[in-house]
């Protein structure tokens, strides 16, 4: 199992004078996933980030990346983990030529640059100015400069905010090609949708801690309450019905929220006898409703709050 | 030897970037010039009474050093204040180039714009005004690498200090346009008046422009020994203050 293993974190804390950035923070990510840090901004995603690349070192804790130290071994990463970071920019006035260029003169082998930049749809971009791209654009321009060497590991720092939904999308794809051709990718984000739809494993973070960790659908199925079912009935209901509701297996809990009569069930395999007895018990099913939970309930139950913008 | 390699080719590329920035390129190469041909179409060059030399002999060297001022000070400190402010530092030190290398790079592109506006100055000087040269060439070239050294170890100061571009800025004003005004570098010093010249021994500039000057009318480096020890002093105070406090963000 070990050897799977790309990244280990363990019980890593980092602060700012006084502020605690990080308190105790311990994952790991295994080859070939696609790992999500997940939570507000501030939550300490992007220093956890950087302390995984070596760009800052922790306060305590050890971080071992592909078997290395990114402190001690920084030189070493720097040709196995590809790093896109928030808030980077290049000159206005660099030809997205050069800088391809340029970057790729750092490393001792690439990969074929221009191949790069057809992929990210770019290649008609080579001779414009880094200031004129747009901001998704500039996204794409600098996943590219994180793949230049080829990488194993691609730490992906906020990859889509402030991008339309369209440019997300194309990138989620990007992302999955990498997974498939077997790369590992950490990425963080504040969008519990990109969490949910893109990675294989996350890890919620607030304040420092991590305060859940695991597969998005795992981490669903583990919230309390589980699936809501609603339905307006048509019809005034009896405690009597609400309780032949609640005598089903499986069958969380039976309540009206004004015309609308809402059951929490375990799984999706209840709807079966669910469905019988109403529709015995004829009630009108028009619009009948499946609400799975969310990482975004996840998220509000484990921390006990709405995550924030 | 790979940092080396590393900041030739990001040089490189910050060359072009600064003739693609046309204030850069103004201030340093052409604001120079025009000093000289205004000043030297004033006074043109024939020899002051008892004197061997005229006022372009006397000056050219002037106007070189502040070429390096422009160079080392304004567009050093803007440049790096300005890249640490939008994160380009950022994405340079996630890349195998060393930090230092970025910083060489940055010096190498600055240091040959530097010649580029000596030459283009002393160009004109012999076109125009058939412009004599008294000194040794290799005391000079001396002198020429001090004063550049020093004076772009003088805009590490503000640019390790500033906390934003704006701030960068206004520091790399701040130090300049004094400097560059009551040092002998854009006026001949002899015009200003005598309280403006006791502040002006303060100024970095000053010395640099006495030392060329020197050296340029025949003296030799070690007739200048205070010149000398306070551009020395710049040089490693700046080192210092850029080890102490250089920030990459």
């Amino acid at each position: 199992m070990e050897e799977t293993r790309v990244l280990a974190v363990e019980d890593v804390s980092k602060s700012y004078g006084r502020i605690d950035a990080l308190c105790g923070i311990s994952f790991w990510v295994e080859k070939g996933e696609i790992f999500g840090l997940v939570g507000p901004n501030g939550a300490g995603k992007t220093t956890t980030i950087e302390i995984i690349a070596g760009l800052r070192s922790p306060d305590s804790g050890s971080v071992s990346l592909l078997g290395l130290d990114p402190q001690r071994d920084e030189d070493r990463l720097r040709h196995h983990v590809g790093i896109q970071q928030q808030e980077s920019e290049l000159p206005e006035r660099i030809r997205i030529r050069e800088a391809m260029q340029l970057f790729s003169s750092f490393y001792g082998s690439t990969v074929d640059w221009r191949a790069l930049l057809e992929r990210m749809g770019l290649s008609d971009r080579l001779d414009s100015f880094f200031g004129e791209l747009s901001g998704g654009q500039k996204r794409r321009l600098f996943i590219s400069m994180a793949l230049l060497s080829d990488p194993e590991v691609i730490l992906l720092d906020e990859l889509t905010s402030g991008l339309d939904p369209q440019g997300r999308r194309m990138l989620w794809d990007l992302v999955r090609d990498m997974r498939d051709s077997g790369k590992t990718v950490l990425l963080t984000t504040h969008y519990m949708d990109e969490a949910e739809h893109l990675c294989d494993r996350v890890g919620i973070i607030d304040r420092g801690r991590l305060a859940a960790l695991g597969t998005p659908a795992a981490l669903v199925a583990g919230m309390p309450g589980g699936t809501r079912v609603t339905v307006t009935p048509g019809r005034s209901l009896t405690n009597d019905v609400l309780d032949q509701l609640r005598g089903i297996e499986g069958v969380t809990g039976a309540r009206l929220e004004r015309d609308a009569l809402v059951v929490g069930i375990t799984s999706g395999r209840v709807l079966v006898d669910l469905v019988g007895l109403m529709s015995g018990l004829g009630l009108d099913l028009e619009d009948f409703d499946v609400e799975r939970p969310t990482l975004e309930d996840v998220f509000l139950s484990v921390t006990g709050r709405e995550l924030r913008d | 030897m790979r940092a080396a390699r590393n900041a030739l080719r990001i040089g490189r590329v910050e060359l072009l970037l600064y003739f693609r920035d046309h204030s850069a390129f103004f201030f340093t190469l052409i604001f120079p010039l025009m000093l000289m041909l205004l000043f030297g179409s004033m006074w043109g060059n024939s020899p002051f009474e008892g004197e061997a030399f005229g006022f372009i002999d006397f000056s050219v060297s002037a106007f070189m050093a502040m070429v390096i001022a422009t160079s080392g000070i304004m567009v050093l400190t803007t440049n790096i204040a300005a890249y640490r402010e939008r994160g380009i530092l950022r994405r340079f030190r996630a890349s195998p180039a060393s930090p230092v290398a970025v910083l060489l790079g940055e010096v190498i592109a600055v240091f040959a714009v530097t010649i580029a506006g000596v030459v283009l100055l002393l160009l004109a000087a012999i076109v125009l005004w058939g412009v004599r040269f008294w000194g040794s060439l290799p005391e000079f070239l001396a002198a020429f690498l001090l004063c550049s050294i020093s004076l772009a170890g003088l805009g590490f100061i503000p640019a390790s200090l500033a906390r934003t571009a704006r701030g960068g800025l206004v520091a790399a004003n701040l130090l300049y346009f004094p400097m560059l005004f009551l040092s002998g570098a854009a006026v001949p010093f002899r015009m200003l008046p005598p309280f403006l010249k006791g502040f002006a021994q303060a100024l970095p500039l000053t010395h640099a422009v006495r030392l060329m000057q020197g050296v340029w009318l025949g003296g030799s480096l070690l007739d200048y020994p205070l010149e000398l020890a306070v551009l020395v002093a710049v040089m490693l105070a700046g080192l210092l203050v850029a080890c102490l406090f250089f920030r990459w963000e």
